[in-house]
């Protein structure tokens, strides 16, 4: 458990980074490598006015959401099963350690070839990296069950059924959610790097394509935006963590 | 023990019930109180919820639950505590919550692994009087092993001495007849632990072999 929290200790030093990043664009550094956090601000006030931010943080999150979602939905009953049963585990663990292996961004061209440069294609993509990630921790939360709550829950008369539903799936939820949260984490990996590639639209195309335009401050619009994008989302997180989920997390850190 | 609650197959023989009934698997027939303290517990259902868990598991009506739930919280002493999750409660506490959960389902037999190993002596020694008056209040037959001889006199009417393992065999079987709560210091109370406490050294020194070493036979 993370104790005591100091917010003044956290703004003051986001403020004094800000600061010397600043002073640094205007005195050491050439803005045009370093634009000032003003001349960022101002390229992305650029941005929204053109529309162009507004569209590509849609774009970016609508395919990361989707992706996301989607991998936990099909990784979760995976992971459960893999970890429950011997059978499944059996069948399923080749595979797993192979494919975790190769990295979603290995298999960028591949998705693109055979998915077309469209949305499928990134989702996809994100459904993979997600996946592989939610299921392998969800597997390890099932094996991280001690033996005595199974044995506790047969005793009161729980059978395969209601022990899977009743004991399994809740006791794993701590795993599902740090599970999903790495998850989350690798899906702006992958969606950057794809949108880099191809892409008309989202956050790494915006960067990508900055280079053009010699405009370093819109790259750094971009940027900063996926720092911010990727804090909101997984204080979200948290705050589902610390209200829906809250029964179940109990024993999580609150890191 | 595990064999009894039908965790554990037998390598040879078979567990049967007074009733004639063989043990094939755990059944709520037969419940079972562990020594740990947290894993036993559903960490993410409140006390009530955990104490209900074997009726809910049986299909019984929420105002059913409910009301079992109650009667047996307030039997383990937990009145009030029904809200409180088990990351919310004291050692003792949740052996409590494990005992009504256990009695709950009302199994004709009661499985009891060490349970107040894990705690401190002062929790240990209250839960062994209240343990006593539960057992008398419910005439159930509870199956208790413990490792501390002054906690099997308290308690057994019927203390059952094993040899040193593995292989394990009854050694002995002592009937101690007296009133609860039990005076310890009653001449047929130290007559009993003094003969286990016998029973026992000897089967210690059997297990350590002359060089200090333990031995594997």
């Amino acid at each position: 458990m993370v104790g005591k929290r100091y917010p003044f200790y956290s703004v003051a030093s986001v403020v004094a980074m800000i600061v010397l990043w600043q002073l640094a664009s205007t005195y050491l550094i050439d803005p045009f490598f370093l634009p000032a956090p003003t001349a960022v601000v101002k390229g992305t006030g650029e941005l929204l006015r053109e529309g162009i931010l507004l569209k590509s943080i849609g774009a970016s999150l609508g395919r990361i959401f989707a992706g996301w979602i989607l991998g936990s939905l099909v990784a979760i009953p995976v992971g459960l099963l893999v970890g429950s049963s011997p059978v499944v585990r059996s069948l399923v663990d080749p595979f797993t350690h192979f494919f975790r292996f190769i990295p979603a961004l290995a298999l960028i061209t591949l998705f693109i070839v055979w998915f077309g440069v469209g949305e499928l294609s990134k989702i996809l993509l994100i459904v993979y990296s997600t996946g592989f990630i939610v299921m392998i921790n969800t597997a390890t939360g099932v094996a991280a069950i001690p033996e005595e709550k199974i044995c506790a829950a047969r005793c009161l008369g729980a059978n395969r059924r209601q022990l899977f539903l009743h004991v399994t799936a809740p006791a794993t939820v701590p795993y599902i959610y740090v599970g999903m949260r790495l998850a989350m984490a690798s899906s702006f990996l992958v969606i950057v790097a794809a949108e880099m590639l191809a892409a008309n639209s989202g956050l790494g195309y915006l960067i990508w394509t900055s280079r053009l335009y010699f405009r370093i401050d819109w790259m750094f619009a971009g940027i900063v935006l996926l720092g911010l994008l990727g804090y909101g989302t997984d204080r979200l997180w948290r705050l589902v963590g610390s209200t829906l989920l809250a029964r179940y997390l109990r024993e999580v850190s609150r890191y | 023990m595990k064999i009894m609650a039908g965790f554990t197959e037998p390598t040879s023989g078979v567990v049967e019930t007074s009733d004639g009934q063989r043990v094939t698997g755990p059944s709520r027939d037969r419940g079972m109180v562990f020594q740990s303290l947290e894993a036993p517990l559903f960490d993410w259902l409140n006390v009530e919820e955990n104490v209900a868990f074997g009726l809910r598991m049986q299909g019984m009506a929420r105002d059913g639950q409910r009301a079992t739930a109650l009667r047996y919280i307030e039997m383990v002493g937990l009145k009030g505590q029904e809200r409180k999750f088990p990351a919310e409660l004291s050692g003792g506490m949740k052996q409590r919550v494990q005992i009504a959960r256990t009695l709950a389902t009302d199994p004709a037999i009661v499985f009891l692994d060490e349970p107040f190993a894990a705690l401190d002596a002062q929790t240990r020694r209250i839960l062994q009087r209240e343990i006593v008056n539960i057992w008398l209040r419910t005439q159930k037959t509870f199956v208790y092993v413990t490792h501390d001889i002054r906690e099997a006199v308290l308690l057994g009417k019927r203390v059952v001495i094993m040899t040193a393992g593995p292989a394990s065999r009854i050694k002995r079987v002592i009937e101690v007849r007296m009133d609860y709560p039990r005076d310890e210091l009653a001449p047929d109370f130290v007559d009993a632990f003094r003969q286990i406490e016998h029973d026992i050294e000897e089967e210690v020194s059997r297990a350590w072999s002359g060089n200090g070493t333990l031995s594997t036979r």
